[in-house]
């Protein structure tokens, strides 16, 4: 799950890692009232949507008065801010963060992620802030710095004075340095992230050590013991299908094809959208009902395969283990009358109680293409997509 | 002999008793699995479905002399019942548990290390040694006792290579499902490893997906020390980038862990690739000819 930036802030603050004073607004009259509270002369007006790249985008604006704070919040509020994150139709931007400005020193680069085959956290720092990590990693990888962190000891102060040298940092600017990364690993592992980056991290000419941007992802299957993270999630940044999906256990991600798949297993789904595409069509989604579907959830995932108008085919591949093939064919055919199916539908099924749900299928008086194998499946489902 | 399990493993389940756990200890039994025990806190002394059940692993292992245990408790607690498995020295712990947070899984990756156990998962079908032994959900009909052996993150489309498999009476060493998450017990070199010492694999089915380097990690190893010929398909090419396809670790995230990058890798180090995973079996049929 993914929060924005000024949630992000308050779950810092919280750590006690030093971020300037802000607050959200939904109208420029309320940005100019944060404004107003904020000392200073100058503020940023930032964008909240969850996407990078904001600020290339026109997302982010510096004024000099409050006059410019309300112009640059109604320039801002409502825009369709394109970045190379969001895709050629970007995003609606709703709320925007209006903060106090600082005076950068210098500005670095701090994430956590998981290295999965270590089997720890690794913290890592670079001189190169306000650069893509990516980016830093291909052209420049010794400027990347890192140190794995074992969650037997937790952070330790060496992992601290390794980093913040690494940086260059100095007496009191790497004492706070050294806090900011404690303190950094401790939201992670509290809050069960799956990705912090601060991008920049900025000393200022005072001597602080400040997160100017951040970015927080959380592990949703730990959000179960996490209901403040819970409740910060913004529905409007989510595909509607995909959460309806999710309340019913399927795992859907809408593609830009005109085959809708339905799968069981992840595996299994992913390696049908692959064939599709080896035999020369184009998946419209990815969707595993997963090992317990019952009828209801393959009726609710043929519903959510059906809202996206390009469809123009429909395979389902099962593989029944724990999944029985009569439940599947059930499910398949009272869908297929319920929605008065239109388009074709090709269906391939085997493992447990096959002959029982292709006896299903055959009896029902539906026009259902049957398929013999994966590859079968493939090329009668492009075929039946071409000819619609 | 196969690897990791045979006729001779001695299996507990942990959540016996749940729905889950009682219907697939059940098929396992079946289908000639030696089932020992089980353990659900609170319900010790109970004898479920003909198996004595126990409060604790520790207390299951002293009385049956279990050396594998699989594991059915739900997401927020399975953590803790691998540490409990691992506390009672069990060689083999199988977790099929999907679900669990990854912080959780970073602490046991710390309790298994210099531990006498080895975890397989979570989030997998679990192994079979076809005809001997399954531990998991996998349908055990589908499998034939041969010589290939099948490592895999994902439990479908390793039913679909195994199907493969069997429908052209190519038998099957032992599969190995090592689940679906990013942080998990037992990796793909690991496996590859036991398969070479194994003088009844003459050939491997290894499937990858998209996210994380394990698969490159394990084509640099073939190349290196494995003399056994090896069929590999990953799955995601289709997948578009920085979005997680179901499963908590199948998410490309940079330019090398997407699938036409670990295809690439993988040919440069002498595996026979599969672009295509209707192909695997006729791929292993041609490996084995030569």
């Amino acid at each position: 799950m993914n929060v924005h930036e000024y949630q992000a802030k308050d779950l810092m603050r919280q750590f006690n890692i030093a971020v300037l004073k802000g607050g959200v607004a939904d109208t420029p009259a309320q940005a100019v009232e944060v404004a107003k509270k904020l000392d200073g002369k100058i503020w940023v007006v930032k964008a909240q949507i969850h996407a990078g790249g904001r600020g290339k985008g026109g997302g982010v604006k510096l004024a000099r008065s409050l006059e410019e704070v309300e112009k640059y919040a109604k320039e801002i509020l409502g825009m369709q801010l394109v970045t190379h994150q969001t895709g050629p139709e970007g995003k609606k931007v709703l709320k925007v963060l209006v903060e106090q400005g600082c005076d950068i020193d210098h500005e670095y680069y701090c994430g956590i992620v998981l290295d999965r085959s270590r089997g720890k956290l690794c913290m890592m720092v670079s001189v190169e802030g306000g650069m893509e990590i990516e980016k830093v990693a291909h052209e420049a990888p010794e400027k990347i710095i890192k140190a794995y962190i074992d969650p037997a000891t937790g952070f330790t102060p060496a992992a601290g004075r390794k980093l913040g040298y690494a940086l260059g940092l100095k007496g009191e600017t790497l004492n706070k340095a050294m806090k900011f990364f404690e303190g950094l690993y401790k939201l992670y592992v509290e809050k069960d992230c799956s990705i912090a980056e601060i991008n920049p991290l900025v000393t200022t000419k005072s001597g602080d050590v400040l997160a100017l941007d951040g970015k927080l992802n959380f592990d949703d299957n730990a959000l179960f013991r996490h209901p403040e993270i819970e409740a910060m999630r913004d529905i409007t940044e989510e595909s509607a299908q995909e959460l309806e999906a999710g309340k019913f256990g399927l795992s859907y991600i809408s593609l830009d094809g005109n085959i809708g798949c339905l799968v069981n297993g992840a595996g299994l789904a992913m390696a049908t959208l692959d064939i599709l595409k080896l035999h020369g069509g184009t998946p419209a989604n990815f969707l595993d009902v997963g090992g317990g579907a019952t009828k209801e959830t393959v009726q609710k995932a043929f519903s959510i395969i059906l809202q996206d108008k390009n469809v123009k085919a429909i395979l389902v591949n099962i593989f029944g283990g724990i999944m029985k093939c009569d439940i599947i064919a059930n499910g398949v055919v009272d869908a297929a009358k319920e929605l008065s199916l239109k388009v074709p539908l090709i269906v391939r099924l085997e493992g447990t109680n096959v002959a029982l749900g292709k006896k299903i299928l055959s009896e029902s008086g539906l026009k259902i293409i049957p398929a013999n194998d994966l590859a079968d499946a493939a090329q009668k489902a492009v075929v039946a997509a071409k000819g619609a | 002999m196969a690897i990791l399990i045979n006729r001779n493993t001695k299996l507990i389940t942990i959540g016996l008793t749940g729905k889950q756990g009682t219907f697939h200890t059940l098929q396992s039994r079946d289908y000639g699995t030696n089932v020992v025990g089980g353990v659900t806190p609170g319900k010790g002394g109970m004898v479920h479905e003909g198996i004595p059940v126990f409060n604790t692993c520790f207390e299951a292992v002293k009385e049956t002399g279990a050396n594998a245990a699989m594991i059915f408790v739900p997401p927020p607690y399975a953590a803790d019942s691998i540490v409990e498995c691992i506390d009672a020295n069990i060689p083999l712990i199988i977790c099929i548990t999907e679900g669990i947070p990854v912080g959780d899984m970073l602490k046991v990756k710390a309790a298994l290390r210099g531990s006498k156990s080895r975890l397989i998962g979570p989030n997998c079908p679990g192994v079979i040694t076809p005809g001997e032994c399954k531990i998991g959900i996998m349908p055990g009909h589908i499998h034939m006792p041969g010589n290939v052996g099948v490592i895999s993150r994902s439990g479908t489309l390793t039913y679909e290579a195994v199907y493969q498999l069997t429908q052209r009476e190519i038998g099957q060493s032992t599969c190995v499902g090592i689940g679906g998450d990013p942080v998990n017990g037992t990796n793909f070199i690991e496996c590859l490893e036991l398969f070479e010492k194994d003088p009844e694999t003459d050939a491997v089915i290894m499937i990858g997906e998209i996210g994380g380097t394990a698969e490159t990690e394990a084509a640099r190893w073939i190349k290196a020390n494995m003399t056994k010929p090896v069929v590999s398909f990953i799955a995601g090419a289709a997948a578009p980038k920085g979005k997680r396809m179901g499963h908590a670790g199948a998410i490309i995230s940079g330019d090398d862990d997407s699938a036409d990058a670990k295809f690439k890798i993988l040919q440069e180090c002498g595996v026979t690739i599969a672009r295509s995973p209707a192909e695997l079996g006729q791929k292993i049929a041609e490996v084995l000819k030569k």
